[in-house]
Formats: C-alpha cells, structure tokens, sequence
C-alpha cells in the first residue's frame, strides 16, 4: 500500500482527490489554507481536477453547488470563520437533493492562534441538520474525506469534515488506498429538490426531517463511534470526540484502572452508545475539543436525583471552558498529578508578538497614516482581518477595530454617520474584494464622510502570500464602478519616499466633506522575495 | 523509543525546516512521526514553537506534554527557555547563542546566556558564526540540527541525505553550505559538555 507524509489539511485533499474529486473551491484562511494550496499544486503537476481560489467562503459554497447539481464531487473548504460568511448557502443546501458528493471542510482554530474567536462548527452541522464527520489523526482525515463523499451521495446531503488546528498542521504518515474516477456529469432530474420555493422547500424540509433517523441509526452503527464497555469496572466511563481522543490515550497508560470509552467522530451523535455509557458508568468525564455541544446534550435541564450520574466536563470547570485541549489538560481532568517539566524561577523572558515585517508596504501606509492625523481633535479608525491588523500593536497602535471580513468599511461608515468624524476605514485588497465592495456601495450611496484605504499589497500575505483574485489594476475600477468620485480616488504608492505625499493626501481627503478613497499600492515584501528567489533557483537549472 | 522535540524560535529564522530534515530523516529509519505546527499570523516575527514527536511504536497526541520532551531545539537563546516546563529533568536544551532583537525589551542577554548554562544539560552554540563560516548565515538552522544531531535516534548520513535533498534544486553550492553548517554543528556539539 502507498503511503505519503501529509499535515491533516493536506490528508483532506488527498482524500477527496482519491474520492473522484472534480472541482475545489476556497477562500483562504488558517488554519484550512493548505488544503487547497495542495489542491492547486496537484492541478498545476496532473492537470486536475480544478481547484481555485473564490472571492469569499459564500461565493466558493455555491460554486461547489452547481458542480453537485450536475452530478459530480465538489469540496469546498474554509476556516471556521468562513462557515458564518458560507452560512446562507449553507443552511439552504442541506434542504437541496445533492445529487454528486458534496463535501465541505471547515478547519476550526480553539485557542485562537490566527482567529478572532473559537467558534465550533459540529454546531452548524447540529443546527443546520447536517451529518458532520470529526477526525481523529491524518490517516482518518484521508479515510472520512472518502467515506463523507458516500454518505453525501447516499443521503443527499452535504457533508461537513471538521478539523482542529493541531490536526490540520500537523504531519504524520497516511497510508493511501485506491483511487476513484470522477463521476459521470448528469444533471439531476429533480428539480424540485432544488428550486427551494416554499411548496418544494417545505416538502424537503419534511424529508430531512425524516432521514434524521436513518442517519442516527447509521452513527450508532458505525465503526468510527466506538464504544468499549470495561465490564469489571463502572467507576468511570470518558467519552471523547476527534482529537481529544490522542491526548486521553496518552495519559490511559498512567490510570490505574481503565475507563469504559466512546469515541465520536461521526454527528449525529451516537445516543443509543451514549446512553449504555451513561448506563454503565457512575462518573461521565466529557472531553470535546471546542465548545460542550454533547456535554450540553448529556446534562439536560432538570436536576439529576441523588445517586445519579455525575457528568463531567467543560461546565463544571472539570475542564477549562475557554482555549484549546492539551495531553496536560486532560490529564488533570483524568485525576493525575501533573508531569514536572525543568522548572527555573525569574527566567529573563519578554513576550515577542507577531509583528509587520521589515520592509513591510503597510509600515509605510501606517506611517502616513500616524502623520495625516496629527491634529485631528478625534477622529476613529476602524480596520480588518489581514497583516495590517497588525497595525494595532506598537510601534503604530493605531486602529482601533477587527471585527470581521469588510467589517471596517460599514463600522466606519457608522462612526461617521454617529457623528464621530474623520472616520478612516483599513482594509487589505483581498479582504475588500472579500466583503468590502457591498458596504462600499452603501457608503457610496450616501457619499458618507468617510475615507477608505485600500491597502494593495496584491497579496493574500497573512495565510501564506496567495495570487490576489483579479489583478490590483482593477480595483480602480471597481471602486469608481460603485460611483466614488474621481476627484476623491487616489491611487499611491505605500513606499518609504512617498510616506509625505500619501500622508498629504490622507489628510486632504480626511477633511474632504464626503467619501474618499486611497489605494496604496506595493506589493508583499515576502511574495516579492519568493518571486525574485524562484527565478534565482529557474536561472540556475 | 521516544524522542519529543520541541522547535522554537522567531518567525523566519527557518524553525520549521529543522522540523523537516529531522522528520524526513526519521521517516527514513522507519520511525512513527508526528509533527505539529502552528502557521498564520503567529509566524509574523513573533515566537514560533512547533513540536516534533519521534516513536517506534504509534504516536497518540501532536502535542508533547509537559515534561516529556527530550530536548529543546532553539534558534534564538530567550526563545529556547519560554518553553523549559516541557523539557523533561533528563532533557537537553540546545540553542543558537544569538538573540533576536526585534523587540523593545529584551533581557539583559548575559542573564539569558547564563540562564541556558545553568541547566543540567544544555549545549549553546554560536551557530550564526559557526553558519557564516560555512558560507552563509541563512544555515544557521542546520548547524542546529547539526549540534543536535549526537541526541537523536536517526544515523547523521541520513540526515545529511536529506539536506542534499532539500537544497538540492538551489544549486551544489548552496547543498555544499548547508552540509558543511550540519557538520560544524555536530562537532560545536562534541565539544560542549552538557
């Protein structure tokens, strides 16, 4: 059997290539970005299938839509994030008769290590009625990417993968089984299970309702949800889903007594399993990798008789509610005593955060920035999710949003609109084409008194320095596509001799009465030095 | 056999290519891996940390837990000791000796330097000299795995196989660079009770 080193993203990927994969489409973010970086890099090597990048996780969804609808295998990824962008599309499909494979990935990040929270997505799956799978290790992110392709065929519905960022970057040996072939292309012949008028929709609704047992009735007999029964013991049953399952069996050698377990890696959750558990056991310690969606579940809302089940977990503090799972966390959770690493006291450490690199285009923006408003008696500037977020620790400290993609167009927009004026708006190309142009057009609208920097680096820098979607030069025309007035759109150059000029024309359209726009233009220092380094490397073969 | 490492150092410095070689290597000898690490925004010069787990039997979690690692594998000597409650008592600190000074407040690096010497098993190397007389600073990273290279479960002329790998496609200088860094690395190492 072939085998291949894959991080969990990459395992995704291969996954759905081996499942007869015809087209993938994403927008990027960590931790879910290489899934598609691997996907890109397969089509440029094999010739496909397709794989690309969207404008944001909606447009990439409904992409993936139409490739189902006429009968072939899409896979869609994002981070968790991306789902409540995708949510429409979302919650909508799972009332669709998928007809090929639709599978969607979605790369969750508790502790928050590139995300502005810690969102869990089983709950989109919970709430959206989807089946959800959760894997454990990369070997099972390739195996489920395959099975999830089936079911979504089987049932007609999407299907979510779910990962973690400890699984999605993280690289161990997959062992890889037998490729399919693509599906044939035939469009589906039922159209009422795809034209969602109320008549149809309320029939499909009815229909999903229906297939809850079915899927129910499979989770419990599937092979991934297992449970193991320690019949000489009923002190302690732990139930386990996706990758808190490796950190209990890193400890399960220190217990002295072995505790009946179910693992979960497929939703709906297994309850008959659940309920022989809870059956068995006088103590249920629950360990989920993000929010407590079965811990929620199991305790219910009456209070529990004398006697009973005690139930354990991210809700009665047995583990932290906030951040990630460690081995170390679970550990105590299990009752062991701590492992004792090298301890020194008074160690000479400072914090080091993540900062703008040098050379870096937005420095020079932010410089300008600082200088054009010098004097200003308030004023408020609102920014967004990129490199440029950046911007808000030292040495420039000077936005004062993030919220989410494009939020910093319509919040400056707001502020003004409150009152609260100048109102400058930070946004990155690839954020504004993202969701930065429907709330341009409201500003646009109105000719609010704001100004709005784009700050070109024409890049996707943070998640690894991506192509921009179409080519900067059309930005201008987008932006004087929606009505911004000419006389108030600049296009400058973000560059450390041209610091004085941009500044003069911040601040020039900051007192302007009305909506400005300003461009500053440089490309990513790192995409740069790749370009210049790769054609070092084709010179010299 | 266990070997837990965990990486560290500043976003840039190469961090994660030490991970790679090693991996590689190991994978070679037929050996469980797993390596973890963290990509976004943390890696914009702020502290990088990735932790790489070697076994011949099945691996459990990504993370190592406390305690339990073998040794510390450092590019910058501050950023080698944030990490000290995973290194197991029996465990080896090895670290670059040059600081990264990106950042306003850094401690007095004598206090550092001195902090990494007290350990019960530490091994500093100036690796960035060590790097450049090798031919080029950008090979600091393999003179690491070089100084680390006595500790590890994996023969050195399988490591060195994948650093020919690696560079290959830059050119025999820069393959020849970064041989020579892995083996200043490994004698600097020899030379350093720990």
């Amino acid at each position: 059997m072939k085998e291949q080193v894959l991080l969990g993203d990459e395992a995704v990927a291969l996954g759905a290539i081996h499942a007869g994969l015809t087209a993938a489409y994403a927008y990027p973010g960590t931790p879910s970005t290489e899934i598609t970086e691997f996907l890109i890099r397969y089509m440029e090597k094999n010739g496909g299938p397709h794989a690309a990048w969207c404008a944001n996780e909606k447009t990439a969804l409904e992409e993936g839509l139409g490739v189902s609808m006429v009968g072939r295998r899409a896979l869609v990824s994002m981070k968790h994030v991306g789902l409540n962008v995708a949510a429409d599309p979302l919650m909508n499909s799972a009332l669709l008769s998928i007809e090929g494979g639709l599978v969607i990935a979605v790369a969750d990040d508790p502790g928050m290590h590139s995300s502005q929270n810690e969102q869990d997505s089983r709950f989109y799956a919970d709430f959206a009625h989807l089946p959800c799978l959760e894997p454990t290790d990369q070997q099972e992110a390739y195996e489920m990417t395959r099975e999830a392709f089936e079911l979504s065929e089987w049932y007609r519905t999407p299907v979510i993968i779910r990962l973690v960022t400890r699984l999605a970057h993280s690289r161990a040996v997959v062992h890889l089984s037998d490729p399919v072939e693509q599906r044939p292309l035939q469009k589906t012949t039922n159209r009422a299970g795809w034209i969602l008028l109320p008549a149809n929709a309320r029939k499909q609704w009815q229909s999903l309702l229906d297939r809850e047992n079915e899927l129910q009735e499979r989770s419990d007999n599937s092979p991934v949800n297992r449970l193991d029964l320690n019949k000489a013991d009923n002190s302690l049953g732990v139930i386990t889903t996706g990758i808190a399952r490796n950190y209990y069996f890193e400890n399960l050698d220190d217990l002295t007594c072995k505790p009946s377990h179910l693992h979960i890696g497929m939703y709906p959750p297994p309850l008959d399993k659940m309920r022989k558990l809870a059956a068995h056991v006088d103590t249920l310690l629950i360990l989920e990798e993000g929010y407590p969606l079965l811990e929620r579940q199991l305790r219910g809302l009456l209070p529990r008789a004398k006697g009973d089940l005690t139930i354990r977990g991210k809700m009665d503090g047995a583990l932290p509610a906030a951040g990630e799972l460690t081995p170390d966390i679970v550990r105590s959770s299990l009752g062991l005593e701590p492992a004792q690493g090298v301890r020194v006291d008074g160690l000479p450490l400072a914090t080091r955060p993540p900062q703008l690199c040098a050379g870096c285009p937005h420095c020079d923006t932010y410089s300008a920035l600082t200088q054009a408003m010098a004097g200003f008696e308030k004023s408020v500037v609102t920014a967004d999710i990129g490199c440029y977020t950046l911007g808000a620790l030292p040495p420039y400290s000077t936005i004062e949003s993030c919220v989410c993609m494009g939020a910093s167009i319509g919040m400056a927009k707001g502020a003004s609109e409150a009152g609260y004026r100048p109102a400058v708006a930070m946004i990155g190309d690839s954020t504004f084409l993202h969701s930065g142009i429907t709330p341009l057009i409201d500003a646009a609208a109105g000719n609010t008194d704001m100004t709005l920097v784009i700050l070109d680096n024409e890049a996707t820098a943070m998640t690894g320095g991506q192509d921009p979607l179409i080519p900067s030069s059309r930005l201008e025309q987008i932006v004087l596509g929606v009505g911004v007035e000419p006389d108030h759109f600049h296009v400058v150059p973000a560059h450390p001799k041209k610091v004085d000029q941009l500044a003069a024309i911040l601040r020039t359209e900051m007192e302007h009465k009305g909506l400005s726009v300003v461009i500053a233009v440089r490309e990513c220092i790192e995409t740069a030095k790749r370009k210049k380094a790769a054609a070092a490397v084709t010179a010299i073969s | 056999m266990r070997c837990d490492i965990v990486l560290a150092g500043v976003g840039g410095q190469g961090v994660l290519s030490i991970g790679a070689i090693i991996a590689a290597a190991a994978l070679e000898e037929g050996l469980y891996v797993k390596q973890s690490e963290v990509h976004g925004m943390s890696q914009r010069g702020g502290a990088v940390q990735a932790n790489l787990r070697i076994s011949d039997s099945p691996i459990g979690s990504d993370l190592i837990p406390k305690g339990r690692a073998t040794m510390i594998l450092s590019m910058e000597p501050m950023e080698s000791l944030r990490y000290l409650e995973y290194l197991s008592p029996e465990g080896t600190l090895i670290t670059s000796s040059k600081p990264v000074l990106n950042i306003a407040k850094y401690p007095d690096l004598d206090e550092v330097l001195d902090a990494v010497r007290k350990l019960p098993h530490s091994i500093l190397v100036d690796a960035d000299r060590l790097a450049r007389e090798a031919g080029a600073a950008r090979s600091t990273n393999m003179v690491i795995v070089g100084a680390a290279a006595g500790l590890l479960p994996i023969e050195p002329v399988v490591i060195e196989r994948f650093i020919l790998k690696k560079f290959r496609n830059k050119g025999d200088k820069v393959v020849d660079i970064n041989l020579k860094a892995f083996r200043a690395g490994r004698e600097a190492a020899v030379c350093t009770p720990t």
